[in-house]
């Protein structure tokens, strides 16, 4: 029966493609897998948007949307309606063509992103050998997005904002790609349901063998999300927006539905990046506990992936934006390094995994916590002392 | 001829065209993005998954990147009446046809080309392969290409910092 | 024509295309992205007899190589943008043809 419902909609999408013709198959089952993408994950932008209004208002103290539907749970509908009936303005001296096509291209690889995320057993809709480059490779496309979006607007904010964001874009991406590095040390392979095979299995009577639970895999897993929330530009590294300094940066010139593709296409990145942390690191849809395993796995998915969600809507109630040069200082002097450090701290836990004497899987603890925390302190050592605050007198 | 072939290379010859013969300087950028993608589409095509994402991921997003940085740091986005073209423009399209023609009869009339395929898709090294060979047997040229890549980092950099004013005039010669 | 044969023209095309850019456009950025098209076909024509050449099936040698010339490009690109850039705070120009003294 566990199983039945585990596998019930890999079930139900061979069973609709068994009812075509043999030539339509391949078609057919790539289509139902990118619409059940494209559903489900606009289904849970509109509830974010949702989450994150009420979530905020909580953290501030206030009720939120609260008139639309119980607990204003209808508020999504009412700002979808709202955006599709405004005017579309097209600044007369803008490019029209880039100005166009930026909206599409923020949107459209991102989408692409997904179909390499495993959402729960044998649910992926293509099992790339290189998927892990892949969506590192379709992620940097998102860059152009902002740049066309930001030149292609012909105004001195949206150009400032891109190139803010482009190079906060850029340097983030180093260590992300690093963070993600050491998983893939460790599992041997680049695609992304392998890796979560390689974290099968449990230690200590029933502990899930997830990446996170080694010394290396926390310190990669906390850098691989603060990379993930400067690359999906949110709070408090959301630079390129800076609403109260440059007014929304690349997208001040964007209105109506082409503003909201920018919305939609930010909360996919943010879902997307997610999942690709919650598979290297979280275990994917692998269950926490041996006892939990009777749960379907992509509840567990939906629920890490809400975790996530939670956590980055925490964060940005209560952190305040970086300045740019703390941004750039933070990236390449702190993250860099660390994420360095991670890789060597995966190859030391990939080396040792053949020790077998007493205590050796003390020992191995040991070392890769000071492989991790040796460099942490040294780096760190400067921002662990009181800081001094300047006032303008 | 198949379809994906024909839409994948003629996407990728026409927005060649259209990079290299643009006024607009950020036009031509994009357009150079578009040919990218094409290439990549057409390694795809070929087989080659990790050159083709590889591809994307430093031409797209490193290369076409400091491009449109480039043209904005040197202000030459803008259009202007100037000319595009050194004077002589016809002798450099002239000398680009003529190797383009070289190649291409040549290639086509060489009867010491295979003419179908010698290999399976299937039977091409897989990622983890690829990286055991990088590891193994090209460990040398990797190590060279990282020393290559550290190299042009400080070089970039170095060439990029603002040159300090002298304080003094240099004497007159 | 055979499937080889098609893409060692696309690639020859390819390489025309960015020759005559190189050899034509005053402006140095473009001159540098007509280089690169050029490497892109080389890289196209390696990928190319790497599928359909006669040699073992598991050698990944046009791979290779391929990615240590997407390498070299990468270098390439951004030594010579920071040379362009560079020249034109000297200069404040980037026509090619306007660079016509050693003294900087």
């Amino acid at each position: 029966m566990a199983e039945t419902l585990d596998q019930a909609f890999v079930l139900l999408k061979q069973w609709l493609v068994d009812r075509f013709p043999a030539d339509l198959q391949p078609l057919l089952s790539a289509f139902l897998s990118a619409a059940a993408i494209v559903g489900v994950f606009a289904g849970l932008f509109a509830f974010t948007t949702w989450l994150e209004r009420k979530g905020l208002a909580r953290i501030q103290n206030r009720l939120g949307p609260n008139r639309v539907g119980p607990y204003g749970l209808f508020q999504p509908i009412a700002d979808g309606l709202k955006m599709l009936t405004k005017e579309d303005i097209v600044p007369r001296s803008a490019d029209q063509l880039v100005h166009f096509l930026a909206p599409i291209m923020k949107v459209v690889p991102v989408l692409l992103a997904y179909a390499v995320i495993p959402v729960g057993r044998n649910m992926v809709a293509t099992d790339l050998e290189a998927g892990l480059l892949f969506f590192l490779a379709v992620g940097s496309a998102t860059e152009l997005a902002v740049f066309m979006a930001g030149w292609g607007s012909h105004n001195k904010y949206s150009l400032l904002g891109a190139m803010r964001a482009i190079a906060q874009l850029i340097s983030y991406e180093i260590p992300l790609v690093f963070a993600a590095l050491g998983v893939v040390l460790v599992a041997g392979s680049l695609s992304l349901p392998a890796i979560v095979d390689s974290q099968a299995g449990y230690d200590w009577g029933g502990l899930a063998r997830w990446h996170v639970f080694t010394p290396w895999g926390l310190a990669g897993f906390g850098l691989f999300m603060i990379a993930a929330t400067a690359k999906t530009a949110r709070s408090p590294f959301d630079l390129p927006e800076g609403e109260s300094e440059i007014i929304a940066g690349h997208m001040v010139e964007y209105s109506g539905f082409k503003y909201a593709l920018f919305y939609l296409g930010e909360y996919l990145s943010l879902f997307a990046i997610s999942g690709v942390g919650i598979t290297l690191f979280l275990g994917g849809w692998r269950e926490p506990f041996s006892w939990l395993a009777w749960m379907p796995s992509y509840v567990w998915f939906g629920l890490k992936l809400l975790a996530c969600i939670v956590g980055f809507i925490w964060l940005r109630g209560t952190m305040p934006r970086l300045r740019a040069d703390q941004l750039m200082n933070f990236a390449w002097k702190f993250m860099f390094p660390m994420t360095l450090v991670t890789v060597v701290a995966a190859a030391a836990w990939h080396l040792s995994a053949g020790w077998n004497f007493t205590g050796a899987g003390l020992w191995r603890w040991a070392l890769d916590a000071a492989v991790i925390l040796i460099p942490y302190r040294l780096l760190g050592a400067r921002h662990l002392a009181p800081r001094t605050y300047r006032f303008a007198d | 001829m198949d379809a994906a072939f024909l839409i994948a290379a003629g996407l990728t010859l026409a927005a060649a065209v259209a990079a290299m013969s643009l006024r607009n300087l950020i036009h031509c950028a994009l357009c150079l993005v578009v040919t990218f993608f094409g290439v990549a589409a057409l390694f795809l095509l070929l087989g080659a998954e990790f050159v083709s994402f590889a591809q994307v991921m430093v031409y797209v997003g490193a290369i076409a990147i400091l491009i449109v940085f480039a043209t904005l740091l040197t202000r030459s986005a803008g259009v202007t009446g100037e000319p595009l073209a050194f004077q002589p423009w016809l002798v450099g399209l002239g000398i680009a046809g003529l190797v383009v023609g070289a190649i291409v009869t040549s290639v086509a009339g060489s009867g010491l080309l295979p003419t179908e395929s010698s290999r399976i898709v299937a039977a091409a090294p897989s990622t983890r392969e690829l990286g055991e060979q990088l590891m193994s047997t090209y460990v040398l040229p990797l190590e060279v290409v990282g020393l290559l890549l550290t190299a042009a980092l400080i070089g970039a950099a170095v060439l990029g910092l603002r040159e300090p004013k002298p304080s003094t005039p240099p004497p007159k010669p | 024509m055979s499937p080889l044969e098609r893409y060692l023209i696309v690639a020859a095309l390819l390489f025309g295309i960015g020759l005559a850019g190189a050899l034509t456009r005053r402006n140095a950025i473009l001159v540098l992205a007509g280089i690169e098209l050029m490497l892109t076909a080389a890289n196209l024509n390696f990928i190319a007899f790497w599928r359909y050449g006669g040699h073992p099936a598991d050698s990944g040698t046009g791979i290779v190589f391929v990615l240590f010339s997407i390498a070299v490009a990468a270098a390439e690109t951004a030594v010579g943008l920071a040379l362009i850039v560079t020249i034109y705070r000297h200069r404040h120009s980037t026509k090619l043809d306007e660079f016509d003294e050693l003294k900087g």
